[in-house]
């Protein structure tokens, strides 16, 4: 009963906040982005000490990762903020002659954000960013599974940003489930697919919108016309390098012909030797498994007996650290566990097809990812390869990096979500695209009132076909013959 | 639930329902709906339909809701003329990728949005606008390059016909099918997952299609309706204005569907002082317009005609019927009716009404209507008919809803341009012109980059020096992350 009142009370305080108009000036968006700027230039020793302590996340990704994207979206937010409040002119067209009309963006009101535990810094205050560049007031639920993150961002907020208008409410699933029961103008979540049906099962009840970002099993295609050692390097850096395997967007695995797959196999462990040595798991740069729940699942998708002979690579695990080296697979079964889940981890199965065009089919088999990568330099298999396979986003020749591009829509599609965000999608997501149109009082086109006569009608046919001659006669209030 | 008979019937449908989905899954996945040529073909055929068979179309539309022909054309044959006509010529630039900027630090890289059709959607139209309901909703959906099932509402029941007997002829009919029943088949049809749904209806029902969606994750846009007020300034009205908006106000509500419209206007909010002359204009305005009861369509079934008598049978608020009240039992129909005040806790003021019938409610000032308007739910449109800028000002800054329209009404339908959809109680999801199409894309984000200038400061292992130089890149600084880079700045 304590969740649903902390979650009641919260909600309230948003909406009469919200309906004081407090979050609507520019002003005031701008003051709490650049709060929001401060908080993350300020408090970087501190985000990275709690994200070291959920995660064993080295310094480097959390800067790189979680802070410089956190920064650069309220940069972006900021110096476009005013561009974005413009309403925009479209053309009335001749119908309604003579009007103006325009789509002007409003704030949808009170929103509900639910982050993720992987990038428990970056997934909480990117949404809070658009939310508040779109006006609205927000409560935000980081993940109770990065629990050193979600307490810095109760402590810290508050003390960088309006928190009348912008409040953080810990906790789990209790406490969501206590604010997914409130009625929200807009719902962001984060996570799995479970959960977001579930999410989406609440948002139902209120008619509330949603966007959700779920993840899936982004495959890796990997052509024999790359340039190799580079193409081993990206895919271990958006692998290993992103918070040990358990990003939204990471490889999940690969596909390669069995003819190049010892060339690829070769590269990734000469590369992963490169990127944490010989011992792996006492390296610094390699992040930890979040909790031993998520540990205990990995390790029964390497130790399942029809994949366990198929350890390539590394598979050693320490369960005191809960660390789990970087391991490759070659050709596990498709109907293992392995292959039917997200793995969100640091297990890389490697599958192998005759002729590359045959990854296709098998992506498609499988439920559309957050994003799907090609390497190669072939320009046909490329478009091919864009026409073929959805996913969220498809990138070539590198993995993840479209995430920092402020310009693309960052979202999935099927399984993988539904709705974008990153720059302007940001501020999309959480506005109202209102459409107003000015009419005149003059032009009255009493065509289009009753009596109905056939001369009527003539002149109604021809100015919805565009008929410049009806039009002007609609426009002098002509009403042709009966 | 069904009876027995029934249910046979519904596991049949089941059955045919799932060959259904599995035929349109495979048109789909074949790939011819992706193509230009197959877009522009089912949209010509749509047009061809629209041409040759448009008496029959008035028929379905005359015997479902009595409605005229020459409403039928304004409000549906014409609109979806102009906007399949609309869509033909903008196919090309819809369909085009969006190049958008890359960053330098990413060089060599080039970034698209590229909108690729979402699959397989379901489109449920609603009984008031079957035609146009169904259709434009069609319109962008195959512009978009998915394969459709439509499921008109069974409670207009000839022009559920109509749309099953042509639509196969006139377009590609193992990729867009027409699936008709009742609410069972709807349920059923839910079952299954979609790549996007469209539904257009009650709040109730909606909920419930969004619970099922959820099942799925399957996308939803929701078109509903609301209390759409007209506020009414008569305050340096000429008496020319006054018949311009009374014709309009009249257009707004009766003439569309004899008010059974999502965007009709609901209400009307006038200062105390400018009702009498409101309601004088209104009513001789009235007469010359609905002479015969031929032109305006009748109420849409003996459900709904209940449901409008009891609004008015209400002790509370019958005394406040001014005008009209008169109603056809047998016929399904219903005068124009205006009301002055009705209380305002009465179900005619805290339901959508969808009728022919006109509460008009006075307040003191005009600038009232904004707080009255505020304490409601976000309705589909908001019209307002005044000449005072600052009147308009505020009514957009402080009011919501799906759209406002200033000195008319149900107009902004008919603009492209503009995105026709709710908010809050209203639905969410926007369509008609390009949004259409955007409505059934999904905008798949594409980043190429070559081989060339591997920056290796991305790979672990890490230290301080690699940090430091991504700090200077981050932040776009060039300059500093070349010196740093050739080791002359720490």
């Amino acid at each position: 009963m304590e969740a649903v009142a902390v979650a009641a009370e919260a909600r309230e305080l948003l909406r009469a906040s919200f309906a004081s108009g407090r979050t609507r000036p520019a002003a005031w968006r701008a003051a709490q982005l650049r709060g929001l700027l401060r908080m993350a230039a300020e408090m970087e020793a501190e985000i990275c000490a709690a994200l070291r302590a959920d995660l064993a996340k080295p310094h480097t990704e959390s800067y790189v990762h979680e802070i410089s994207l956190v920064t650069s979206s309220c940069k972006f937010a900021l110096k476009n903020l005013k561009k974005w409040m413009q309403p925009k002119k479209v053309p009335a067209g001749v119908l309604t002659f003579p009007s103006t009309a325009r789509v002007t963006p409003e704030p949808l009101g009170i929103v509900l954000v639910v982050s993720a535990w992987n990038y428990p810094f970056l997934l909480a205050v990117d949404p809070v960013i658009g939310a508040i560049a779109a006006g609205n007031a927000v409560v935000l639920k980081p993940s109770e599974i990065a629990p050193a993150t979600s307490s810095l961002l109760a402590d810290l907020l508050p003390r960088y940003v309006d928190s009348s208008c912008i409040k953080v409410v810990e906790g789990g699933i209790a406490e969501t489930t206590a604010l997914l029961e409130q009625k929200w103008d807009k719902i962001f979540y984060t996570g799995n697919s479970k959960v977001g049906r579930i999410v989406m099962s609440f948002a139902a009840k209120h008619l509330t919108p949603v966007v959700l970002e779920l993840g899936g099993k982004c495959p890796v295609v990997v052509d024999s016309n790359v340039d190799l050692h580079v193409a081993a390097k990206r895919i271990a850096a958006g692998k290993w390098g992103c918070n040990s395997g358990q990003a939204c967007i990471s490889p999940d695995y690969v596909i390669t012909t069995k003819s190049f797959a010892p060339k690829l196999l070769d590269s990734l462990k000469k590369v992963l030797d490169e990127f944490y040595g010989k011992d792996p798991l006492r390296s610094e740069d390699l992040s930890r498994i979040v909790n031993s729940n998520h540990f205990n699942r990995l390790k029964a998708l390497m130790d399942e007996e029809m994949v366990s002979d198929k350890i390539v690579f590394g598979g050693q695990s320490d369960e005191q650290q809960l660390k789990i080296a970087p391991t490759l697979f070659l050709d596990a079964p498709l109907d293992s566990a392995i292959m039917k889940e997200e793995i969100f981890g640091p297990l890389l199965p490697i599958i192998t097809v005759d002729k590359i065009h045959e990854s296709f089919a098998l992506i498609n088999s499988m439920t559309k990812p957050l994003a799907a990568y090609l390497f190669s330099k072939d320009s046909k298999l490329k478009r091919q390869f864009e026409r073929n396979v959805s996913a969220g986003g498809v990138i070539f020749n590198d993995t993840g990096i479209h995430l920092t591009n402020q310009n693309l829509p960052f979202g999935g599609v099927g399984e993988s979500g539904m709705g974008a965000y990153h720059g302007t999608f940001s501020f999309d997501a959480f506005t109202h695209r209102k459409a107003v149109l000015d009419r005149s009082f003059l032009g009255e086109a009493k065509a289009r009132y009753p009596p109905y006569t056939r001369g009527k009608l003539k002149i109604l046919k021809g100015v919805l076909k565009g008929n410049p001659l009806a039009m002007v006669q609609a426009a002098l209030g002509c009403t042709g013959w009966a | 639930m069904s009876t027995g008979a029934m249910a046979g019937a519904g596991a049949e449908a089941g059955g045919e329902l799932g060959e259904t989905v599995r035929e349109l899954r495979e048109a789909y996945g074949g790939g011819r709906t992706r193509s230009l040529a197959w877009r522009q073909a089912q949209l010509r055929g749509l047009l061809r339909l629209l041409k040759e068979k448009e008496a029959e179309a008035f028929q379905a539309l005359h015997k479902d809701l009595g409605k005229h022909h020459a409403e039928a054309y304004r409000d549906e044959v014409g609109v979806l003329i102009k906007s399949a006509n609309g869509a033909l010529q903008q196919l090309g630039k819809w369909m085009a990728p969006d190049r958008v900027w890359v960053p330098l630090i990413a060089w060599p890289a080039t970034a698209q949005v590229v909108p690729e059709p979402v699959g397989v959607v379901l489109i449920f139209s609603c009984w008031n606008f079957p035609l146009g309901l169904s259709l434009e909703p069609l319109i962008g959906a195959i512009a978009a390059g998915n394969a459709v099932a439509l499921k008109p509402s069974e409670l207009s029941p000839c022009t559920a016909r109509f749309l099953a007997d042509n639509i196969g002829n006139y377009m590609d009919a193992s990729a867009v099918k027409v699936v008709n029943g009742g609410p069972e088949v709807g349920e059923q049809l839910m079952e299954h997952r979609w790549d996007k749904v469209l539904f257009t209806g009650s709040p109730r029902i909606a909920r419930s299609v969004m619970a099922a969606a959820a099942r799925h994750l399957t996308p939803v846009a929701l078109e509903l309706g609301g209390k759409c007020p007209c506020i009414f300034d008569a305050a340096a009205a000429s008496a020319r204005d006054l018949q311009v908006s009374a014709n309009r106000i009249i257009a707004g509500k009766w003439s569309p569907c004899a008010g059974q419209a999502c965007i009709a206007i609901d209400y009307v909010l006038v200062e105390e002082r400018f009702a009498p002359v409101l309601i004088k204009v209104l009513k001789s305005t009235l007469k010359r317009f609905f002479q015969d009861a031929d032109h305006m369509a009748r109420i849409v079934n003996q459900r709904h005609f209940e449901r409008l008598s009891s609004l008015l049978k209400d002790r509370a608020v019958a005394p406040s019927i001014l005008h009209g009240g008169s109603m056809d039992a047998k016929n399904l129909y219903i005068e124009p009716t205006i009301l002055l005040n009705p209380p305002l806790d009465s179900a005619i003021m805290t339901e959508e009404i969808f009728g022919p019938l006109l509460p008009i409610i006075t307040v003191k000032k005009i600038e009232d209507s904004i707080a009255f308007v505020k304490a409601m739910p976000k309705p589909l449109a908001i019209y307002a008919f005044t000449r005072d800028a600052a009147l308009r000002r505020r009514v957009v800054e402080e009011t919501s809803s799906g759209s406002v329209t200033f000195n008319d009404a149900v107009v902004q339908y008919a603009i492209d341009g503009l995105p026709f959809g709710g908010v809050g109680q209203s639905g969410f999801g926007q369509y008609h012109g390009r949004h259409s199409f955007e409505m059934f894309s999904h905008k798949k984000a594409v980043m190429k980059r070559g081989y060339l200038l591997e920056l290796t400061l991305r790979y672990p292992p890490w230290d301080e020096s690699k940090v430091t130089l991504m700090r200077y890149l981050y932040r776009f600084n060039y300059f500093a992350f070349v010196l740093a880079f050739l080791g002359l700045r720490r």
